[in-house]
């Protein structure tokens, strides 16, 4: 192509140009629909948060600036819902992380059926998100649910045990839910990761006497980094706005012991009325979730510094 | 020797035990209960195997007017419109997403890096900021409980997706094969219809299976835009019935297990492809 370019300047000119046309045409369907359906709403969230507008019987819009924002950050039950969403997001991103790794090393050991163990792996990750809540609220049941039977069976406790309404296992509980259903996604992400590293230098370092634990912290780990972070940043992202699994399991209880920050948005936005504060409270998830994404994608991008 | 080699591969083995457990007790017991009768769900010990089987539940969604209650009518309903919201989803991202991200990758023009990234950003925006907006637009358009109204915000994480993993496969289409077909005398429509297409199928198909998925799995914006049967899908049919007292929960179970089904079939078949996908779509929308 550089050669015709350069004995025709005229003509690559029209070319170049005929291009750009040619991808915006391309691109006019896509483009038109995101800002429909993306910027125009982000930018008017973000215009509503300056606003007091209250839906409802007193239905009122008056501009407040920052009003909605000081309140947010006085209130402590918005600090609660901020430790609360971190508290979820660090302990199962760390689960799903830890396990997610363990099995992806088991997976890659090939040990007897270890292609039925990877194509496990992909149930409980294809498994929709609401019924995936729904299978463990109704394992967690009072009545009739699979833990209290296990455990009843195990002789592990005397009686069935209602676990939703202890405040202190709820989100625990919804923890172990989400993990059954995105662990599997860390495990194949770096299961498949794992596969690529080249074999010889496993087997140089082994010659040289390394043991399998240095050379698994040594050699396998640091060139796991890309893969690693990638399902760091997918997995905190998510988990940082988890609605769905919440809403389906406790409701945001017992006591609001589950209730994160993107639940407490829906409610303020769709159940107390309040507009402006709901359009806050989202746009600063929006804001953390985009720094989150900013910094995982700096550091993914460094160049390798050995 | 031998004996050690043995130990090598045994003790590996040991270890899957538990995680298999892990991953087939909870959705064995789902499939075990959704084919037990009501009665049966509530035995105390638990019954892990019905000793009464019953068929009645996914009968009772197949056929749902000759059912008792009306969980099973509101099943049948809802899984046929989430099956027509995500078609219509997968469709239209795959043909609109495809031209978008190949102009991205292969036409050089002044903005190709501006726009990448700027799609990268707009998937990550969480439903929940964008939802009012939508919710107000809609409600004045009198589009409430249609599914068209899904098929339009679902656009919001779909088509970013969708365009960010056919920008992934393009790229690893050899350009020169483009070339020979321009010094041809191909047009860019031309390469893209004659050349591109046909050798991408395997990433089409992918990306389809992928936004497929995201389509049937969305719940917050069905939620929020829909509560009549005549665009209620899946999940929010699901969410309607948990936790209510004394409704038909093996029913639900079996709608469960029926809403789980298409998914987990797509995953089996294209497992191949679910990794590079996975990778690539890595940050959801």
């Amino acid at each position: 192509m550089t050669t015709i370019a350069t004995s025709h300047p005229k003509q690559r000119l029209s070319l170049r140009k005929q291009d750009a046309r040619f991808a915006w045409l391309l691109l006019a369907p896509s483009i038109l629909i995101i800002l429909g359906v993306t910027l125009w709403p982000i930018i008017s969230t973000f215009i509503l948060s300056f606003f007091n507008a209250q839906t409802g019987l007193n239905q009122v819009r008056t501009f407040v600036g920052f009003g909605n924002y000081i309140e947010m950050l006085k209130d402590q039950t918005f600090w609660d819902t901020i430790g609360r969403t971190l508290y979820f997001t660090v302990v199962s991103v760390g689960l799903e992380l830890i396990l997610g790794l363990a099995i992806a090393q088991l997976v890659h050991s090939h040990p007897w059926g270890w292609k039925f163990l990877r194509f496990s792996l992909i149930i409980p990750w294809a498994v929709p998100t609401i019924v995936n809540g729904a299978m463990w609220r109704w394992i967690y049941s009072a009545d009739f649910g699979a833990l209290n039977g296990l455990l009843m069976q195990l002789g592990l406790i005397k009686h069935y045990i209602a676990w939703l309404t202890l405040p202190n296992m709820a989100m625990p509980l919804v923890i172990l839910a989400d993990v059954w259903h995105m662990m599997p996604f860390v495990a194949l992400i770096l299961q498949a990761a794992l596969a690529t590293l080249p074999e010889e230098l496993d087997e140089a370092a082994a010659v040289d006497g390394a043991n399998a634990w240095q050379r698994f912290w040594k050699i396998r780990i640091p060139l796991l980094r890309p893969a690693i972070l990638v399902a760091l940043i997918a997995r905190t992202v998510d988990a940082f706005r988890v609605f769905d699994i919440v809403y389906i399991i406790t409701n945001g209880g017992p006591a609001s012991k589950t209730m994160t920050i993107t639940y407490l948005t829906y409610l303020n936005t769709f159940s107390y009325g309040k507009q402006g504060m709901g359009a806050a409270l989202s746009f600063l998830i929006s804001f953390f979730v985009l720094i989150m994404a900013f910094v995982y994608i700096r550091v993914l991008y460094r160049p390798e510094e050995n | 020797m031998r004996y050690r080699k043995f130990l090598r591969k045994l003790f590996p083995f040991l270890l899957t035990l538990p995680v298999m457990f892990f991953i087939f007790f909870p959705i064995l017991w789902l499939l075990s209960a959704s084919f037990s009768t009501q009665v049966e769900l509530y035995a105390v010990p638990t019954h892990w195997i019905p000793q009464h089987p019953t068929l009645r539940n996914y009968l009772d969604i197949f056929f749902p007017n000759l059912a008792a209650s009306t969980v099973p009518r509101t099943f049948a309903v809802s899984l046929w419109n989430s099956m027509r919201i995500a078609s219509v989803v997968t469709v239209v991202c795959i043909v609109i997403g495809s031209l978008a991200a190949y102009a991205i990758v292969r036409i050089p023009f002044k903005f190709n890096r501006a726009i990448h990234l700027g799609l990268v950003t707009t998937r990550m925006i969480p439903e929940v900021s964008l939802i009012l907006p939508l919710f107000i637009i809609a409600s004045g358009l009198k589009l409430i409980n249609k599914p068209i109204v899904l098929v339009i915000v679902y656009m919001s994480f779909a088509l970013p997706y969708a365009i960010w993993m056919m920008a992934a496969y393009f790229q690893t289409i050899p350009i020169e094969l483009e070339e020979a077909a321009r010094m041809d005398g191909c047009t860019r429509l031309g390469i893209l219809f004659r050349v591109v297409m046909p050798i991408s199928v395997p990433g089409l198909v992918s990306t389809a299976m992928f936004v497929f998925l995201v389509a049937w799995d969305e719940f917050f914006y069905a939620l929020i835009f829909t509560s009549t049967l005549a665009a209620k899908t899946v999940p929010v049919a699901i969410a309607e019935f948990v936790g209510r007292y004394a409704v038909n929960i093996t029913g639900m179970m079996a709608g469960g297990i029926l809403a789980a089904l298409p998914p987990v079939i797509l995953a089996f078949i294209f497992q191949r492809y679910i990794i590079s996908g996975m990778t690539a779509g890595a940050v959801k929308g």
